[in-house]
């Protein structure tokens, strides 16, 4: 997992609903490349043309709250999405994006204290987020699980190894 | 102790366990819906070739049922192939209806479970005792591998709702209350219990729906202590063998909160958030192209029962759907005995097979621009039954039926 990220922010509100960020007429997709292209369809039909590689989320409290669908971290791996802040997250998106490699990092009051497109660095080690106006906020440590499984790739790679293990012991 | 923790404590072969620790946990009941083949493509990607044990998975074709789109159905049959590979009995097809409808009726809900579904309301089995909780597809193939799951000990949260609830008003009433007075974030990550005088004259149909809204104030679970009630409902179907827990006197909460719902007028949710919540009074008047009764928040026998009585010998309003979408074959079959079908057909009603239906905006009875639907159901995003330029407000089944009535938002109290 890389630790040092950088990218441009777009900045969302509070409660940003899983029908926001993947609209249920869609769930039916399920390959990536289908499920890629409706990224944050319900709060912004035009993100995914503005998106690049490595771009962050900031959001308000309760990201990712609403339905279970893993489209809706799917989708924002699919589009290259490098992190995601929030003042708080859903604890089943939350599970969902850690679960596949998605760095979440929460953090109070992020929402007030970025603006869209500003340009940022973050360290996920410490937490610290940077602008090019210096240092704005350091986010919660990633605890040991959960960085255990970023640094994994994921939850698969680390559940695939276990499985192989059990048939070998 | 509390009893969720020690249920999660036995789960996870452990003589205790305290908040925040990370546990591992065997899991009783591991469910899967139509919308997710993800978890069938994760399940293989991690190297699983049998399921953990197949007595202990049901899949429910219940979102999509029956399939609109070649991709549903397509979708469908990858699920039915599955089963029959994996040798999973429980295979509801489309003929069932919601999975937390079919748990209960089928008997597969009981005090003391551990019930995983990739559903955000897998919150409804507190009612019955259970630990339920929703994940996402990944979670749940890590189940179908291992047959455990890695859980945070939650902080548990107390809301007590004291007094019996005035004629006309219910537990929906009661719950969306709460949530517009704590917000959409209070209970994140954390599992609520309910309790109080009120539940004492709640049914099973009415815990469920208290039980079901929790996650819309981010619980990830929701608890009700097993009573009289829950055992004459759990008697007749379930077979299990099951172990109720009970709290330690001195437990401490994380947060107790307690609402009067003596003086409890009628609650609406209005567009687009669960906790924007205000009296329905604020709402009289209001146009109503769509009325939309169902799903796991609101679809059952008694739900329907509410609406028969109020549209008995009456009509639907000429500029109004009615559309009714019973949880389960269980509650079209109680509802066709009981004459609510026919008295509803007959008022202009229209039913939908049991399952999600709309509720989830994949169809049958989606909502177009400029349009307002007053529902039974439990969100009211931007979009989540049709247009993004749509309007939905949450009710209960009084205020959806007497709303399909009279065409406009009104005072079901006054129909009752």
């Amino acid at each position: 997992m890389q630790k040092l990220l950088s990218g441009n922010a777009f900045v969302f509100g509070k409660n940003v609903d899983t029908d926001q960020i993947y609209p249920g007429r869609f769930v039916e997709f399920t390959d990536v490349e289908d499920v890629a292209k409706y990224a944050m369809f319900g709060a912004d039909p035009d993100f995914t043309k503005k998106v690049k590689k490595g771009d962050f989320i900031v959001a308000g409290t309760n990201f990712g709250c609403g339905s279970s669908r893993e489209h809706a971290a799917i989708t924002l791996k699919a589009v290259g999405v490098g992190a995601i802040i929030a003042e708080s997250f859903a604890r089943i998106f939350y599970r969902n994006a850690i679960n596949l490699g998605v760095p979440l990092l929460v953090c109070p009051n992020i929402s007030k204290l970025i603006h869209m497109n500003d340009a940022l660095s973050i360290d996920l080690q410490s937490g610290t987020i940077r602008s090019e106006k210096g240092l704005i906020a350091t986010a919660e440590p990633l605890s040991e699980y959960v960085l255990h499984i970023l640094e994994s790739g994921g939850i698969k790679p680390l559940i695939k190894n276990q499985l192989e293990a059990q048939k070998h012991a | 102790m509390h009893a969720i923790e020690k249920l999660l404590a036995k789960k996870a072969g452990k003589a205790s366990v305290k908040t925040g620790e990370i546990i591992n946990c065997e899991v009783d009941m591991a469910g899967i819906n139509d919308l997710y083949l993800q978890t069938l493509r994760s399940f293989f990607e991690m190297g699983g070739t049998k399921v953990y044990d197949p007595s202990r998975v049901i899949m429910f074709l219940d979102h999509y049922a029956p399939a609109s789109t070649i991709t549903q159905a397509a979708n469908q049959k990858q699920f039915r192939e599955f089963c029959w590979d994996q040798g999973i009995d429980l295979l509801m097809d489309i003929d069932q209806g919601v999975c937390h409808q079919v748990l209960a009726d089928k008997g597969l809900a009981y005090p003391g479970e551990i019930v995983v579904i990739t559903d955000s309301h897998t919150t409804t089995h507190g009612a019955f005792g259970a630990f339920g909780t929703g994940v996402g597809a990944t979670d749940l193939a890590i189940i179908l591998a291992t047959g455990k799951l890695w859980f945070r000990v939650p902080e548990i949260i107390k809301i007590n709702f004291e007094g019996k609830l005035p004629k006309g008003v219910y537990a929906k009433d009661a719950i969306l209350h709460a949530i517009g007075a704590l917000g959409a974030d209070y209970a994140v990550y954390k599992a609520v219990e309910f309790g109080g005088s009120m539940l004492e004259h709640l049914s099973i149909s009415e815990r469920m729906a208290l039980c079901n809204m929790s996650t819309e104030m981010g619980a990830k679970a929701s608890y009700i202590q097993p009573d009289a009630v829950t055992m004459a409902f759990l008697k007749e179907r379930v077979t299990r063998p099951y172990e109720i827990y009970h709290t330690d006197a001195d437990f401490k909460y994380a947060d107790e909160v307690s609402f009067d719902v003596r003086e409890l007028k009628p609650q609406l949710a209005a567009p687009s958030s669960v906790d924007n919540v205000y009296d329905l009074s604020q709402f009289i008047g209001r146009h109503i192209d769509q009325a939309y009764l169902g799903s796991c928040t609101g679809g059952r026998a008694d739900d329907i029962g509410i609406a028969a009585h109020i549209l008995q010998g009456k009509k639907v309003a000429p500029r109004t759907r009615f559309v009714i979408v019973p949880a389960s074959k269980g509650v079209l079959l109680e509802a066709m005995e009981k004459g609510y079908v026919k008295t509803l057909i007959e008022a202009g009603a229209t039913f939908v097979t049991p399952g999600c239906a709309a509720c989830l905006g994949t169809h049958e009875g989606m909502i177009a621009s400029g349009e307002t639907c007053i529902t039974t159901t439990n969100r009211n995003f931007p979009g989540r039954m049709g247009d993004t330029k749509a309007e939905i407000f949450l009710g209960s089944p009084a205020a959806v039926a007497a709303a399909a009535l009279m065409g406009e938002i009104v005072d079901p109290t006054l129909y009752m």
